[in-house]
């Protein structure tokens, strides 16, 4: 029997989503443009005022808004409440620039929370769940965000947050954890790790697993789903929308439905910036229609997606958006982390490097393996191999701090670095996913 | 005085080591001693050749990163106790050596000489002199 958070909105019919999409739509747009000078200046350049906005079938009049407008921003320049009505921050890693500081008022972190507990839901969650939340806390959005739903749902939640593998295994098996959320591949790690302690999938009391913030197969699906015995639900989100929970999978694991009476989306042509129909893969991009604190007002997100109005078995009656295919910028998510070349570029400058190096990613195991190549220079190279290692340790803790993750770092002979038509490649994408 | 050791930037996989001697080799550098020093990645290769400055301008224009290093070269007679007799010097005079490695000297002498790589190449060189030990000038070394 399919399960709901709040089966009203949830499966509410499309006349009526449309009419509450309206309603938030237009009141955004009166909040950002009496409250963020800078939406309203962008508004003013496209010749619109909140009176040409009517009804969501006028959103596309609206002009966008990029992660370059996020960067001219930081940190305050979107906030559309006083801080003193903030509650939180959530961040993605990375430096200035590319950073994303949200900002949440408590009336935001609950319709987030919301988002969570629909999710947990869908993946046939009640209060008499377990959950183990094996997501980072801190600034990271997927902890505090399924920690959030996991609790409104009335699930016992166990915060483990990541890592420390043999204690994570300690707590399902000793607590009866039922639900699982982490990124797929540390639930394809901790599968493999409990395959060796001799823990079948009948051994194991999870049932559903609740998976994100980074890409994963269909085969990959089916392969943690056999070794935990469980059913593996998608979810998606980014942080600058809230984070996860923004769309996430139901029992017909056909695609995710987005939570459309707070997140519009649409699909555009990358190039033209016209909105493309159902079906068409295209930039996929989401207003937020009541965040207070950090609204987004179609905001581009750079993944390459399409959508499906038809009607799920389920019963829920909000659009579906299929995996994510792509990227129409150069962001790599490698280990759940978003990760720009452009910051590895800066970690290898602060450091005295030059700026020649190449990033390679693949997929051992179910685990993303990153390395960033260094050619050597004459400037860096000295006869003390201890100087020469030392140096390479500090890089890599300079890239950890900078991405969150860790990257082997492989000093490499001079001009080894593969160019093409004499530009250096500096992605080596070499998962299948 | 001492002489200067070529160290050049290997990367640790196959043919690396290979495409440096051929490089060296096409360009009639002859070398007297070679040490090499690796971890799990990169090594470095420790050359001492005849003429320096042609091995340095072809090692870099085959793309190879090379630094001088400046290390002492001692004449040893090569027979049973003769670096053991050396080293006693070196511990008397309080010399720390941070590598060293070997070569069988001239052709017709019957010779080993020592390459070490100290701390401070000019207070070691004082000591070891003092002690009457023979130190092998670049000269020295070409001619060999």
């Amino acid at each position: 029997m399919e399960r709901y958070y709040q089966e009203s909105i949830e499966c509410a019919d499309r006349e009526e989503i449309r009419a509450i999409q309206s309603e938030k739509l237009i009141a955004q747009v009166q909040n950002v443009w009496n409250n963020v000078p800078y939406y309203r200046k962008k508004m003013e350049e496209k010749g619109i005022t909140p009176d040409d906005i009517k009804s969501v079938d006028d959103l596309h009049k609206l002009p966008f808004l990029s992660k370059n407008d996020l960067r001219e921003c930081y940190p305050y320049g979107l906030l559309a409440r006083p801080l003193k009505d903030c509650v939180r921050i959530q961040s993605t890693s990375g430096t200035t620039g590319k950073r994303v500081v949200a900002f949440y008022t408590q009336h935001d972190i609950d319709l987030w929370e919301d988002c969570c507990a629909r999710a947990i839901m869908a993946a046939g969650g009640t209060d008499e769940d377990v959950c183990q939340v094996s997501y980072g806390y801190g600034l990271f959005t997927g902890g505090p965000g399924l920690n959030g739903g996991s609790h409104k749902v009335g699930c016992l939640t166990i915060p483990t947050s990541s890592g420390n593998t043999d204690r994570q295994i300690m707590f399902i098996m000793d607590l009866s954890a039922t639900i699982l959320c982490c990124t797929p591949s540390y639930a394809a790690y901790l599968g493999e790790r409990m395959q060796e302690m001799g823990l079948g999938p009948d051994d194991i009391p999870l049932k559903a697993g609740i998976f994100g913030a980074e890409a994963w197969s269909e085969e990959m699906r089916h392969d943690i789903e056999k070794t935990l015995g469980i059913k593996a639900y998608d979810i998606y989100g980014l942080t600058e929308l809230s984070g996860p929970g923004v769309s996430f999978e139901c029992s017909a694991q056909a695609g995710m439905h987005v939570n459309e009476d707070h997140f519009i989306p649409e699909i555009i042509d990358p190039d033209t910036e016209e909105v493309l129909p159902d079906g068409e893969y295209g930039e996929l991009v989401f207003t937020a229609v009541d965040k207070e604190a950090f609204p987004m007002i179609r905001y581009r997100t750079r993944d390459v997606c399409c959508l499906t109005h038809e009607k799920c078995s389920c019963g829920r009656t909000h659009v579906r958006m299929m995996k994510p295919k792509g990227r129409t910028d150069d962001m790599l998510i490698i280990r759940g982390v978003n990760v720009f070349p452009s910051q590895i570029e800066t970690v290898l400058l602060n450091y005295g490097y030059p700026a020649n190096y190449q990033i390679i990613v693949d997929r051992v195991n179910n685990t993303d393996t990153f390395e960033v190549r260094v050619e050597m220079t004459p400037e860096m190279f000295t006869d003390n191999m201890g100087e020469i290692a030392e140096r390479q340790k500090e890089l890599v803790e300079g890239l950890k701090s900078m991405l969150g993750i860790r990257a082997k770092v492989s000093l490499v002979a001079p001009k080894t670095i593969a160019r093409s038509e004499g530009k250096a490649v500096r992605v080596i994408d070499n998962r299948k996913i | 005085m001492s002489i200067k050791q070529i160290s050049v930037f290997l990367e640790n996989k196959p043919g690396q080591l290979k495409a440096m001697t051929a490089a060296l080799a096409s360009n009639n550098i002859d070398m007297r001693a070679l040490s090499l020093a690796e971890t799990k990645d990169f090594g470095i290769a420790r050359l001492i050749v005849d003429d320096v400055f042609d091995a340095v301008n072809v090692l870099k224009d085959n793309d190879f990163v090379a630094s001088l290093t400046p290390v002492l070269a001692v004449e040893i007679p090569d027979e049973t106790g003769g670096l053991d007799r050396l080293l006693s010097i070196f511990d008397e005079t309080q010399v720390n050596i941070e590598y060293m490695y070997a070569f069988l000297g001239g052709k017709e002498t019957k010779k080993a000489c020592m390459i070490f790589r100290v701390a401070d190449t000019k207070t070691a060189e004082a000591r070891l002199a003092g002690k009457g030990l023979t130190i092998l000038s670049q000269e020295d070394i070409a001619e060999l």
